[in-house]
Protein backbone atom coordinates (compact mmCIF):
# COMPACT_ATOMS: atom_id res chain seq x y z
CA UNK A 1 0.00 0.00 0.00
CA UNK A 2 1.53 3.35 -0.91
CA UNK A 3 1.86 6.24 1.73
CA UNK A 4 -0.51 8.87 0.86
CA UNK A 5 0.78 11.07 -1.47
CA UNK A 6 1.13 14.47 0.81
CA UNK A 7 3.69 11.80 3.17
CA UNK A 8 6.02 11.42 0.13
CA UNK A 9 8.49 14.31 -0.14
CA UNK A 10 7.54 15.43 -3.42
CA UNK A 11 8.76 19.07 -4.50
CA UNK A 12 5.15 19.18 -6.04
CA UNK A 13 3.17 17.19 -4.64
CA UNK A 14 0.06 18.80 -5.87
CA UNK A 15 0.22 17.41 -9.90
CA UNK A 16 -0.44 13.86 -8.58
CA UNK A 17 -3.36 13.01 -7.43
CA UNK A 18 -5.16 9.83 -5.58
CA UNK A 19 -7.35 7.46 -6.66
CA UNK A 20 -9.60 8.28 -3.34
CA UNK A 21 -9.94 12.41 -4.72
CA UNK A 22 -10.25 11.54 -8.09
CA UNK A 23 -13.82 9.61 -6.80
CA UNK A 24 -14.11 12.42 -4.55
CA UNK A 25 -14.35 15.00 -7.26
CA UNK A 26 -16.31 12.78 -9.93
CA UNK A 27 -19.05 15.31 -10.20
CA UNK A 28 -16.70 18.48 -10.02
CA UNK A 29 -17.83 20.65 -13.11
CA UNK A 30 -13.79 22.37 -12.33
CA UNK A 31 -12.29 19.06 -13.38
CA UNK A 32 -11.51 17.13 -16.36
CA UNK A 33 -10.78 13.18 -16.11
CA UNK A 34 -8.81 12.63 -19.27
CA UNK A 35 -7.73 8.86 -20.37
CA UNK A 36 -5.06 8.66 -22.95
CA UNK A 37 -3.70 5.18 -23.56
CA UNK A 38 -1.72 3.38 -25.84
CA UNK A 39 -4.62 1.00 -26.59
CA UNK A 40 -7.32 2.79 -27.85
CA UNK A 41 -9.95 -0.01 -27.30
CA UNK A 42 -9.15 0.57 -23.58
CA UNK A 43 -11.37 3.83 -23.78
CA UNK A 44 -14.29 2.66 -24.84
CA UNK A 45 -14.44 -0.66 -23.02
CA UNK A 46 -14.66 1.39 -20.19
CA UNK A 47 -13.39 4.70 -18.38
CA UNK A 48 -13.84 6.97 -15.21
CA UNK A 49 -17.46 8.07 -15.20
CA UNK A 50 -17.68 11.77 -16.88
CA UNK A 51 -13.97 11.32 -18.23
CA UNK A 52 -13.16 12.35 -21.51
CA UNK A 53 -10.83 10.22 -24.34
CA UNK A 54 -7.65 12.02 -25.61
CA UNK A 55 -5.80 10.26 -28.18
CA UNK A 56 -2.38 10.97 -28.61
CA UNK A 57 -2.10 9.92 -31.85
CA UNK A 58 -5.08 11.32 -33.34
CA UNK A 59 -5.86 14.48 -31.10
CA UNK A 60 -2.46 15.35 -30.22
CA UNK A 61 -0.40 15.01 -33.09
CA UNK A 62 0.02 16.77 -36.32
CA UNK A 63 -1.59 14.74 -38.87
CA UNK A 64 1.21 15.81 -41.83
CA UNK A 65 4.34 16.59 -39.90
CA UNK A 66 5.99 14.26 -37.18
CA UNK A 67 5.28 17.23 -34.28
CA UNK A 68 1.99 18.20 -31.90
CA UNK A 69 -0.76 20.14 -32.78
CA UNK A 70 -0.97 24.34 -32.93
CA UNK A 71 -2.47 26.84 -30.80
CA UNK A 72 -5.59 26.56 -32.87
CA UNK A 73 -5.83 22.51 -32.60
CA UNK A 74 -5.08 22.80 -29.11
CA UNK A 75 -8.39 25.40 -28.38
CA UNK A 76 -10.07 23.15 -30.62
CA UNK A 77 -9.62 20.12 -28.74
CA UNK A 78 -9.91 21.68 -25.25
CA UNK A 79 -13.12 23.19 -26.35
CA UNK A 80 -14.46 19.53 -27.52
CA UNK A 81 -13.65 18.51 -24.07
CA UNK A 82 -15.04 21.26 -22.20
CA UNK A 83 -12.34 22.43 -20.95
CA UNK A 84 -11.81 25.96 -19.96
CA UNK A 85 -8.62 27.94 -18.83
CA UNK A 86 -9.33 27.17 -15.14
CA UNK A 87 -10.74 24.13 -15.83
CA UNK A 88 -8.42 21.09 -13.89
CA UNK A 89 -7.39 18.46 -16.30
CA UNK A 90 -6.23 14.97 -14.72
CA UNK A 91 -4.62 12.76 -16.84
CA UNK A 92 -4.81 8.85 -15.96
CA UNK A 93 -4.27 5.77 -18.76
CA UNK A 94 -2.50 2.22 -19.57
CA UNK A 95 0.96 1.64 -19.14
CA UNK A 96 1.84 2.36 -15.86
CA UNK A 97 0.44 6.31 -17.01
CA UNK A 98 3.28 6.84 -19.92
CA UNK A 99 0.50 8.01 -22.25
CA UNK A 100 -1.14 10.12 -19.53
CA UNK A 101 2.65 11.84 -18.74
CA UNK A 102 2.67 12.32 -22.42
CA UNK A 103 -0.54 14.07 -23.02
CA UNK A 104 0.08 16.01 -19.63
CA UNK A 105 3.32 17.11 -21.27
CA UNK A 106 2.18 18.08 -24.28
CA UNK A 107 -0.44 20.27 -22.38
CA UNK A 108 2.78 21.98 -20.87
CA UNK A 109 3.68 23.36 -23.93
CA UNK A 110 0.42 25.15 -24.28
CA UNK A 111 0.94 26.28 -20.74
CA UNK A 112 -2.32 24.31 -18.94
CA UNK A 113 -0.40 24.04 -15.62
CA UNK A 114 -3.36 23.06 -14.08
CA UNK A 115 -2.79 19.71 -14.60
CA UNK A 116 -2.28 16.54 -12.84
CA UNK A 117 -1.64 12.55 -12.94
CA UNK A 118 -3.90 10.10 -10.97
CA UNK A 119 -1.46 7.59 -9.57
CA UNK A 120 -1.22 3.97 -11.03
CA UNK A 121 -3.64 4.93 -13.55
CA UNK A 122 -5.96 2.88 -15.07
CA UNK A 123 -4.95 -0.18 -13.37
CA UNK A 124 -5.03 0.71 -10.09
CA UNK A 125 -8.44 2.26 -10.48
CA UNK A 126 -9.93 -1.19 -12.37
CA UNK A 127 -8.09 -3.36 -9.54
CA UNK A 128 -9.56 -1.12 -6.57
CA UNK A 129 -13.34 -1.96 -8.41
CA UNK A 130 -13.71 1.81 -8.70
CA UNK A 131 -16.45 2.65 -10.79
CA UNK A 132 -16.16 2.75 -14.49
CA UNK A 133 -18.75 3.45 -17.29
CA UNK A 134 -18.97 3.17 -21.06
CA UNK A 135 -21.07 6.77 -21.92
CA UNK A 136 -19.17 8.69 -23.56
CA UNK A 137 -19.65 11.85 -21.68
CA UNK A 138 -20.55 14.97 -23.71
CA UNK A 139 -19.80 18.70 -22.56
CA UNK A 140 -20.90 22.02 -23.60
CA UNK A 141 -18.22 23.51 -25.73
CA UNK A 142 -15.57 26.19 -24.22
CA UNK A 143 -14.02 29.35 -25.95
CA UNK A 144 -10.31 28.00 -24.35
CA UNK A 145 -7.82 30.76 -25.08
CA UNK A 146 -4.26 29.10 -25.84
CA UNK A 147 -0.77 30.53 -25.94
CA UNK A 148 1.38 29.78 -28.52
CA UNK A 149 3.16 26.37 -28.13
CA UNK A 150 5.89 27.05 -26.01
CA UNK A 151 8.52 24.08 -26.69
CA UNK A 152 11.83 25.62 -25.26
CA UNK A 153 11.38 25.20 -21.54
CA UNK A 154 9.84 21.40 -21.71
CA UNK A 155 10.99 19.80 -25.32
CA UNK A 156 14.54 19.18 -26.52
CA UNK A 157 14.88 18.92 -30.43
CA UNK A 158 17.95 17.35 -31.86
CA UNK A 159 20.21 20.14 -32.11
CA UNK A 160 19.72 21.15 -28.67
CA UNK A 161 20.28 17.69 -27.68
CA UNK A 162 23.68 17.91 -29.97
CA UNK A 163 24.41 21.19 -28.52
CA UNK A 164 24.14 19.31 -25.05
CA UNK A 165 26.59 17.10 -25.69
CA UNK A 166 29.31 19.18 -26.35
CA UNK A 167 28.15 20.67 -22.97
CA UNK A 168 28.30 17.03 -21.44
CA UNK A 169 24.41 18.23 -19.98
CA UNK A 170 22.71 15.45 -18.30
CA UNK A 171 21.61 12.57 -20.26
CA UNK A 172 18.80 10.10 -18.97
CA UNK A 173 18.04 7.39 -21.31
CA UNK A 174 15.28 5.71 -19.38
CA UNK A 175 14.77 2.55 -22.09
CA UNK A 176 15.58 -0.69 -21.01
CA UNK A 177 18.95 -1.80 -20.68
CA UNK A 178 19.01 -3.96 -23.63
CA UNK A 179 17.84 -0.86 -25.79
CA UNK A 180 20.71 1.67 -23.85
CA UNK A 181 23.65 -1.16 -25.06
CA UNK A 182 22.05 -1.66 -28.87
CA UNK A 183 21.68 -5.22 -28.41
CA UNK A 184 18.43 -4.54 -29.04
CA UNK A 185 16.32 -2.04 -31.12
CA UNK A 186 12.72 -2.13 -29.53
CA UNK A 187 11.13 -2.58 -26.43
CA UNK A 188 10.62 -6.42 -26.03
CA UNK A 189 6.95 -7.15 -27.68
CA UNK A 190 6.85 -4.31 -29.70
CA UNK A 191 7.41 -4.22 -33.25
CA UNK A 192 11.14 -2.73 -34.56
CA UNK A 193 10.45 0.56 -36.23
CA UNK A 194 13.65 0.50 -37.82
CA UNK A 195 16.33 2.23 -35.84
CA UNK A 196 19.40 1.49 -38.12
CA UNK A 197 21.62 1.68 -35.48
CA UNK A 198 21.18 0.45 -31.80
CA UNK A 199 23.04 2.31 -28.33
CA UNK A 200 22.46 5.48 -26.87
CA UNK A 201 23.46 8.78 -26.94
CA UNK A 202 27.01 9.28 -25.51
CA UNK A 203 26.89 9.90 -22.05
CA UNK A 204 23.19 9.30 -21.11
CA UNK A 205 22.57 7.43 -18.09
CA UNK A 206 21.17 3.87 -18.12
CA UNK A 207 17.50 4.80 -15.76
CA UNK A 208 14.58 2.83 -17.30
CA UNK A 209 11.88 4.19 -16.58
CA UNK A 210 10.20 1.91 -14.13
CA UNK A 211 12.23 2.24 -11.98
CA UNK A 212 10.72 4.99 -10.55
CA UNK A 213 7.28 3.08 -9.92
CA UNK A 214 6.10 0.55 -7.94
CA UNK A 215 5.68 -2.74 -10.23
CA UNK A 216 2.69 -3.67 -7.94
CA UNK A 217 0.31 -0.63 -8.57
CA UNK A 218 1.84 1.44 -10.74
CA UNK A 219 2.65 4.30 -8.31
CA UNK A 220 5.15 6.53 -8.14
CA UNK A 221 8.02 5.76 -5.55
CA UNK A 222 8.45 8.38 -2.64
CA UNK A 223 10.47 11.49 -2.92
CA UNK A 224 13.64 9.97 -0.93
CA UNK A 225 13.61 6.23 -3.23
CA UNK A 226 13.60 8.79 -6.24
CA UNK A 227 16.02 10.65 -5.29
CA UNK A 228 18.34 8.03 -4.75
CA UNK A 229 17.71 6.20 -7.90
CA UNK A 230 18.59 9.49 -9.87
CA UNK A 231 20.71 10.98 -7.36
CA UNK A 232 22.79 9.30 -5.77
CA UNK A 233 23.19 5.76 -7.67
CA UNK A 234 23.02 8.22 -11.03
CA UNK A 235 24.78 11.24 -9.99
CA UNK A 236 22.02 13.40 -11.64
CA UNK A 237 21.95 16.90 -10.07
CA UNK A 238 18.99 18.56 -9.76
CA UNK A 239 20.54 21.97 -10.87
CA UNK A 240 21.65 20.73 -13.87
CA UNK A 241 20.37 21.12 -17.54
CA UNK A 242 18.62 17.65 -17.88
CA UNK A 243 17.60 15.85 -20.74
CA UNK A 244 15.28 12.46 -21.00
CA UNK A 245 14.38 10.34 -23.64
CA UNK A 246 13.40 6.93 -25.27
CA UNK A 247 11.79 5.71 -28.57
CA UNK A 248 9.46 8.29 -29.41
CA UNK A 249 9.45 10.07 -25.78
CA UNK A 250 6.46 8.61 -24.08
CA UNK A 251 8.40 6.83 -21.48
CA UNK A 252 10.63 9.60 -21.09
CA UNK A 253 7.41 11.84 -20.78
CA UNK A 254 7.31 9.44 -17.90
CA UNK A 255 10.82 10.18 -16.27
CA UNK A 256 10.20 13.76 -17.33
CA UNK A 257 7.90 14.17 -14.64
CA UNK A 258 9.05 12.14 -11.98
CA UNK A 259 12.08 14.71 -12.26
CA UNK A 260 10.77 17.90 -12.88
CA UNK A 261 7.37 17.13 -10.72
CA UNK A 262 8.55 14.87 -7.48
CA UNK A 263 11.89 15.71 -7.43
CA UNK A 264 11.97 19.46 -8.46
CA UNK A 265 14.62 19.45 -11.19
CA UNK A 266 15.06 22.84 -12.40
CA UNK A 267 15.48 22.30 -15.87
CA UNK A 268 14.29 19.09 -17.38
CA UNK A 269 13.33 18.40 -20.85
CA UNK A 270 11.97 15.55 -22.83
CA UNK A 271 13.82 14.37 -26.02
CA UNK A 272 10.56 13.48 -28.18
CA UNK A 273 12.68 12.53 -31.46
CA UNK A 274 14.49 10.38 -29.51
CA UNK A 275 16.02 7.19 -30.60
CA UNK A 276 13.85 6.74 -33.68
CA UNK A 277 15.13 10.05 -34.49
CA UNK A 278 19.12 9.59 -33.42
CA UNK A 279 19.40 6.06 -34.16
CA UNK A 280 18.53 7.03 -37.77
CA UNK A 281 19.96 10.38 -38.10
CA UNK A 282 23.32 11.03 -40.28
CA UNK A 283 26.34 12.33 -38.57
CA UNK A 284 25.54 11.91 -35.12
CA UNK A 285 27.24 9.67 -32.41
CA UNK A 286 26.35 6.75 -30.82
CA UNK A 287 27.46 4.63 -28.03
CA UNK A 288 27.19 1.18 -27.06
CA UNK B 1 -11.71 -22.70 -46.75
CA UNK B 2 -12.22 -19.85 -43.80
CA UNK B 3 -15.33 -18.61 -45.33
CA UNK B 4 -16.52 -17.36 -42.36
CA UNK B 5 -13.51 -15.16 -41.15
CA UNK B 6 -13.20 -13.43 -44.46
CA UNK B 7 -16.69 -12.87 -43.96
CA UNK B 8 -16.36 -10.76 -40.65
CA UNK B 9 -13.31 -9.36 -41.94
CA UNK B 10 -14.96 -7.86 -45.32
CA UNK B 11 -17.25 -6.61 -42.76
CA UNK B 12 -14.80 -5.02 -40.45
CA UNK B 13 -13.51 -3.33 -43.56
CA UNK B 14 -16.63 -1.25 -44.43
CA UNK B 15 -16.64 0.02 -40.66
CA UNK B 16 -15.55 3.49 -39.58
CA UNK B 17 -13.54 3.84 -36.59
CA UNK B 18 -16.69 3.89 -33.98
CA UNK B 19 -18.56 0.96 -35.66
CA UNK B 20 -15.32 -0.72 -35.28
CA UNK B 21 -14.38 0.24 -31.71
CA UNK B 22 -18.28 -0.66 -30.86
CA UNK B 23 -18.20 -4.17 -32.72
CA UNK B 24 -14.58 -5.27 -31.31
CA UNK B 25 -16.23 -4.24 -27.94
CA UNK B 26 -18.86 -6.72 -28.75
CA UNK B 27 -16.69 -9.42 -29.44
CA UNK B 28 -14.50 -8.71 -26.70
CA UNK B 29 -17.59 -9.26 -24.12
CA UNK B 30 -18.64 -12.45 -25.32
CA UNK B 31 -14.99 -14.05 -24.66
CA UNK B 32 -15.59 -17.09 -22.98
CA UNK B 33 -12.55 -18.38 -20.94
CA UNK B 34 -11.38 -21.62 -21.33
CA UNK B 35 -13.47 -24.29 -19.58
CA UNK B 36 -11.75 -26.14 -16.62
CA UNK B 37 -12.05 -29.64 -18.22
CA UNK B 38 -9.58 -28.34 -20.61
CA UNK B 39 -7.49 -26.19 -18.73
CA UNK B 40 -7.39 -25.46 -15.38
CA UNK B 41 -5.10 -22.09 -13.64
CA UNK B 42 -2.26 -21.46 -13.37
CA UNK B 43 -2.06 -22.43 -17.31
CA UNK B 44 0.89 -24.10 -18.87
CA UNK B 45 3.63 -22.17 -20.33
CA UNK B 46 3.26 -24.34 -23.52
CA UNK B 47 -0.48 -22.99 -24.16
CA UNK B 48 1.19 -19.23 -23.51
CA UNK B 49 0.62 -16.90 -26.47
CA UNK B 50 4.78 -15.52 -26.90
CA UNK B 51 4.93 -11.43 -26.94
CA UNK B 52 1.61 -10.85 -26.07
CA UNK B 53 0.97 -8.03 -22.91
CA UNK B 54 -2.50 -8.99 -22.15
CA UNK B 55 -1.43 -12.83 -21.51
CA UNK B 56 -3.40 -14.85 -23.40
CA UNK B 57 -3.42 -18.75 -23.52
CA UNK B 58 -4.88 -21.17 -26.49
CA UNK B 59 -5.99 -24.02 -26.74
CA UNK B 60 -6.57 -26.33 -29.94
CA UNK B 61 -8.56 -29.60 -29.11
CA UNK B 62 -9.63 -31.92 -31.13
CA UNK B 63 -12.98 -33.29 -32.09
CA UNK B 64 -13.75 -37.13 -32.64
CA UNK B 65 -14.68 -35.83 -36.16
CA UNK B 66 -11.41 -34.26 -36.98
CA UNK B 67 -12.66 -30.73 -36.60
CA UNK B 68 -10.76 -28.59 -33.87
CA UNK B 69 -11.95 -26.14 -30.80
CA UNK B 70 -10.59 -23.67 -29.53
CA UNK B 71 -10.53 -22.19 -26.60
CA UNK B 72 -8.65 -18.96 -24.98
CA UNK B 73 -7.42 -17.38 -21.34
CA UNK B 74 -7.12 -13.86 -21.57
CA UNK B 75 -5.45 -13.37 -17.91
CA UNK B 76 -4.66 -9.74 -18.42
CA UNK B 77 -7.76 -7.48 -17.00
CA UNK B 78 -6.86 -5.00 -19.86
CA UNK B 79 -6.37 -6.97 -22.48
CA UNK B 80 -9.79 -6.22 -24.09
CA UNK B 81 -8.16 -6.49 -27.67
CA UNK B 82 -7.42 -9.97 -26.75
CA UNK B 83 -10.28 -11.02 -25.93
CA UNK B 84 -12.04 -10.11 -29.02
CA UNK B 85 -9.40 -11.74 -31.29
CA UNK B 86 -10.12 -14.93 -29.34
CA UNK B 87 -13.95 -14.45 -29.39
CA UNK B 88 -13.69 -14.04 -33.39
CA UNK B 89 -11.06 -16.68 -33.92
CA UNK B 90 -13.38 -19.28 -32.10
CA UNK B 91 -16.52 -17.87 -33.44
CA UNK B 92 -15.36 -18.27 -37.50
CA UNK B 93 -12.83 -20.69 -36.86
CA UNK B 94 -13.89 -23.64 -34.51
CA UNK B 95 -14.93 -26.43 -35.76
CA UNK B 96 -13.27 -26.81 -38.69
CA UNK B 97 -11.05 -29.17 -40.03
CA UNK B 98 -7.05 -28.75 -38.97
CA UNK B 99 -5.97 -28.45 -41.97
CA UNK B 100 -8.18 -25.40 -43.20
CA UNK B 101 -7.64 -23.63 -39.41
CA UNK B 102 -3.79 -24.36 -40.05
CA UNK B 103 -4.18 -21.30 -43.09
CA UNK B 104 -5.09 -18.31 -41.16
CA UNK B 105 -2.24 -15.16 -41.16
CA UNK B 106 -1.61 -13.02 -39.18
CA UNK B 107 -2.89 -10.27 -41.55
CA UNK B 108 -6.27 -10.33 -40.12
CA UNK B 109 -5.41 -8.75 -37.50
CA UNK B 110 -4.68 -5.15 -39.36
CA UNK B 111 -7.68 -5.44 -41.43
CA UNK B 112 -10.02 -6.24 -38.14
CA UNK B 113 -8.55 -3.48 -35.79
CA UNK B 114 -6.83 -1.03 -38.15
CA UNK B 115 -6.49 1.93 -36.11
CA UNK B 116 -7.34 0.41 -32.64
CA UNK B 117 -3.94 -0.95 -32.90
CA UNK B 118 -1.71 0.01 -30.46
CA UNK B 119 1.87 -0.54 -31.11
CA UNK B 120 2.29 -3.19 -28.59
CA UNK B 121 -1.04 -4.86 -29.19
CA UNK B 122 -0.18 -5.57 -32.81
CA UNK B 123 2.35 -7.88 -31.75
CA UNK B 124 0.99 -9.49 -29.23
CA UNK B 125 -2.69 -10.40 -31.15
CA UNK B 126 -0.34 -11.63 -34.24
CA UNK B 127 0.91 -13.73 -31.88
CA UNK B 128 -2.23 -15.11 -30.86
CA UNK B 129 -3.42 -16.00 -34.69
CA UNK B 130 0.18 -17.57 -34.84
CA UNK B 131 -0.32 -19.63 -31.85
CA UNK B 132 -3.65 -20.95 -33.54
CA UNK B 133 -1.90 -21.57 -36.74
CA UNK B 134 0.63 -23.84 -35.42
CA UNK B 135 -1.46 -25.44 -33.32
CA UNK B 136 -3.93 -26.24 -36.08
CA UNK B 137 -0.44 -27.21 -38.30
CA UNK B 138 0.41 -29.52 -35.27
CA UNK B 139 -3.00 -31.26 -35.27
CA UNK B 140 -3.38 -31.72 -38.74
CA UNK B 141 -0.13 -33.87 -38.90
CA UNK B 142 -0.96 -35.84 -35.92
Amino acid sequence: MPSPIEQRGYAHPEVLVSTDWVEQHLKDPKVRFIESNEDTLLYSSGHIPGAVHVDWTADLNDQIRRDYITRQGFESLMSRIGAGNDTTVVFYGDKNNWWACYAFWIFQLFGHTNAKVMDGGRVKWLKENRPVSRDVPSYPSTAYKAAERQDAPHRAYRDDVLKHLEKQGQLVDVRSPEEYAGTRMHMPDYPNEGALRGGHIPGAKSIPWAKAINPEDGTFKPAAELKKLYCDDNKLSPGGDTIAYCRIGERSSHTWFALKYLLGFDKVRNYDGSWTEWGNMVGVPIEK
Amino acid sequence: MLAKLQQLVDMFQMFDTADRTQMLLSYADQFKDVPPEIARRPFPAAHQVPQCESDAYVWAVKKPDGTLQLYFAVENPSGVSAKALATILDKTLSGLPASDIATVTCDIVEKIFRQNISMGKGMGLMSMVNAVQTLARAAATS
